[in-house]
């Protein structure tokens, strides 16, 4: 949690993703990551002259698909700029983007927050391609930069959110909340070590008048707010988080020395340091952003139209918040229950699901699935495609669990078991000779008897010292070789020391 | 409408170009009958006339998603300016 501040943080994140795409952009070239350097590159994607860039369908409509997923409204016409600028990771000396007619707007996500959930709106979502990679010396003795342009015209997602996150722990839920969305229905792998998933942070933070050290706010504004700064070089979900916590704190501390507020002095960029735990405010450019954007002549403009939304629309699967809203309300699962299941991705909810129908007790799966079965994959770091029980296994597990009895300590021992040897539970219960079914009634008799053999703990149970209740259900353990269920063991004990 | 000089350096300095004064007289004066050409179409009334994004008539033209050959790595750093192994080699960025 944080610390609470005197001042309101205030959270825009700039995401890229690459789209899973086998070729660029605009030409054949291969995206596949890790290609010995300058090995995917031809005349169009490195900028040769006179070369014609054409657009990958496949790119286009997992840009598409991510929108409607995002539930953004989707541009019945949408068009591509060059944006212009000089970098030597950029061999077109422009990148083709979109400027003012982006293919779609609005939208959002849902987030969790301890206050309840939280929608984070997007600005828009466009498509545009990527640079290439620059390797930069690193013996600090200034030695030449060296470029890999394997990368240059992969197709990217650029996905602006408004600036509706509060916390870092709001950024990080709703990175997380995105990246899930975006790998379920298959349009990025978002991976950040291979930079498939890239953050930018807009931060500033609000402070109130009394606060503001007798500042006061420009006119038409409730607060003092400052110059708002962009983080980059965020290179974890967790740098994301710790950036933004020392980011807001440095403003306020700069606040209080310079008195600037957001408006007096232009934009400025920062570089997290995640090794020293800062932001590095880099010195403000000149107004830099002087792109002089015109619309890419190479490149026709696209039309959608509502037929071909619908064609993409049927692609999506069930995405994960109207996934938990059901497992909530048609499995009964709490909201967190749900919450843990769809988290671990959709092949894992599609596994518990299977459990829970198999069993027809969907409380019990998601405690077998989010207890047990999660513990094995993160123990073995395997996905649950390569979880060696079938679900039918473990539904018949928990459905014999429930038919004989058997208590949670047994129940994991035969679970292990099956894991071990692939035996059925059945095979397993039976073996062990696990499979007597006590009925209430011969339960009864038993507890009855220990309540009668063992008078000295009956007196101490009753003297408040509730150790000796294990003597008594001991007892009964003994007697039925340890099958007995020790749950319910202990309930009709209670229920008959009540009586005595 | 005349360009003054530090327009005419500021668009220079963004194409990273390095002028000589004559070059500079020479393109503030071509430059400025640019701007001129542009400010007699701004008579034009293009009230109620949609903003034109592209000029031809065709739009959704795509390729398949399916790989082509790529240059060799010498192919494809044969121009380049300095080379090191497999990259290119561009001064020190500092960034
Ligand atoms: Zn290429």
């Amino acid at each position: 949690m944080s610390r609470p501040t005197p001042y309101t943080i205030v959270i825009g994140l700039e995401v890229h993703v690459q789209l899973l795409t086998r070729t660029k952009l605009f030409c054949g070239c291969s995206t596949q990551f890790g290609l010995p350097p300058n090995s995917a590159t031809c005349p169009v994607c490195i900028g040769m002259p006179g070369v014609l860039p054409v657009m990958n369908r496949a790119a286009f409509e997992l840009a598409l698909k991510a929108a409607l997923a995002l539930q953004c409204n989707i541009a019945p016409f949408t068009k591509w700029d060059r944006k212009n600028y000089y970098y030597p990771d950029l061999p077109k000396n422009y990148q083709i983007s979109q400027y003012d007619l982006p293919f779609s707007t609005g939208g959002g996500l849902e987030i969790m927050t301890p206050q309840g959930p939280k929608w984070i709106g997007l600005i828009r979502v466009h498509l545009e391609e990527d640079a290439g990679k620059l390797l930069h010396d690193e013996t600090g003795r200034g030695g030449d930069s060296l470029v890999d342009l394997n990368r240059a015209g992969t197709p990217l997602l650029e996905i602006v959110s408004k600036p509706d996150m509060n916390s870092p722990e709001e950024a990080k839920a709703y990175l997380e909340e995105l990246r899930l969305l975006l790998r379920e229905i298959g349009v990025s792998d978002c991976e950040m070590q291979e930079g498939s998933l890239r953050v930018d942070a807009n931060v500033n933070i609000r402070i109130p008048p009394e606060h503001a050290g007798g500042r006061k706010p420009l006119p038409g504004r409730q607060y003092v707010a400052t110059p708002i700064v962009e983080i980059k070089n965020l290179n974890s979900f967790r740098a994301v988080e710790r950036a933004i916590a020392y980011e807001t704190q440095r403003q306020f501390e700069e606040f209080q020395e310079s008195g600037k507020q957001l408006g007096e002095v232009s934009k400025a960029t920062a570089g997290w340091d995640d090794v020293q735990g800062v932001t590095v405010v880099q010195r403000r450019k000149e107004e830099a952003s002087d792109y002089r954007y015109f619309p890419e002549p190479d490149l026709v403009p696209v039309e959608v139209d509502q037929a071909w939304l619908d064609r993409i629309r049927a692609t999506l699967p069930e995405l994960p918040a109207a996934r938990r809203k059901r497992f909530e309300s048609q499995l009964g699962l709490s909201a967190y229950d749900a919450r843990v299941l769809v988290g671990q991705g959709l092949a894992f909810a599609d596994y518990f699901e299977k459990v829970a129908r198999e069993c027809g007790d969907a409380k019990a799966a998601s405690n077998w699935c989010s207890n047990q079965v999660l513990a094995v994959l993160n123990e073995r770091k395997i996905s649950i495609q390569d979880f060696p029980l079938a679900p039918e296994a473990l539904a018949d597990l928990i459905i014999r669990v429930k038919k004989h009895n058997i208590n949670a300590q047994r129940a994991r021992e035969v679970f292990g078991i099956m894991l071990q040897t692939g035996e059925t539970a059945d095979g397993i219960i039976k073996r062990l000779g696990l499979d007597v079914s006590f009925d209430a009634e011969e339960l009864r008799e038993l507890v009855k008897k220990s309540i009668a053999a063992n008078a000295k703990a009956v007196a101490d149970v009753k003297a408040g010292k509730q150790k000796a209740m294990d003597a008594l259900v001991g007892f009964v353990m003994r007697e039925t070789k340890g099958k007995a269920p020790t749950d319910e063991v202990r309930r009709l004990m209670n229920e008959e020391l009540a009586k005595v | 409408m005349a360009l003054t000089g530090d327009q005419v350096r500021w668009v220079a300095h963004l194409a990273r170009l390095e002028l000589t004064e004559e070059e500079f007289q020479l393109f503030t004066g071509q430059l400025t009958r640019i701007v001129d050409f542009i400010d007699q179409l701004q008579q034009l009334n293009t009230e109620g006339v949609e903003p034109l994004a592209h000029a031809l008539p065709i739009h959704n033209v795509f390729r398949p998603d399916e790989p082509a050959p790529s240059l060799s790595v010498d192919e494809a750093l044969a121009n380049a300016p300095a080379r090191k192994g497999d990259f290119y080699s561009v001064p020190a960025v500092l960034d």
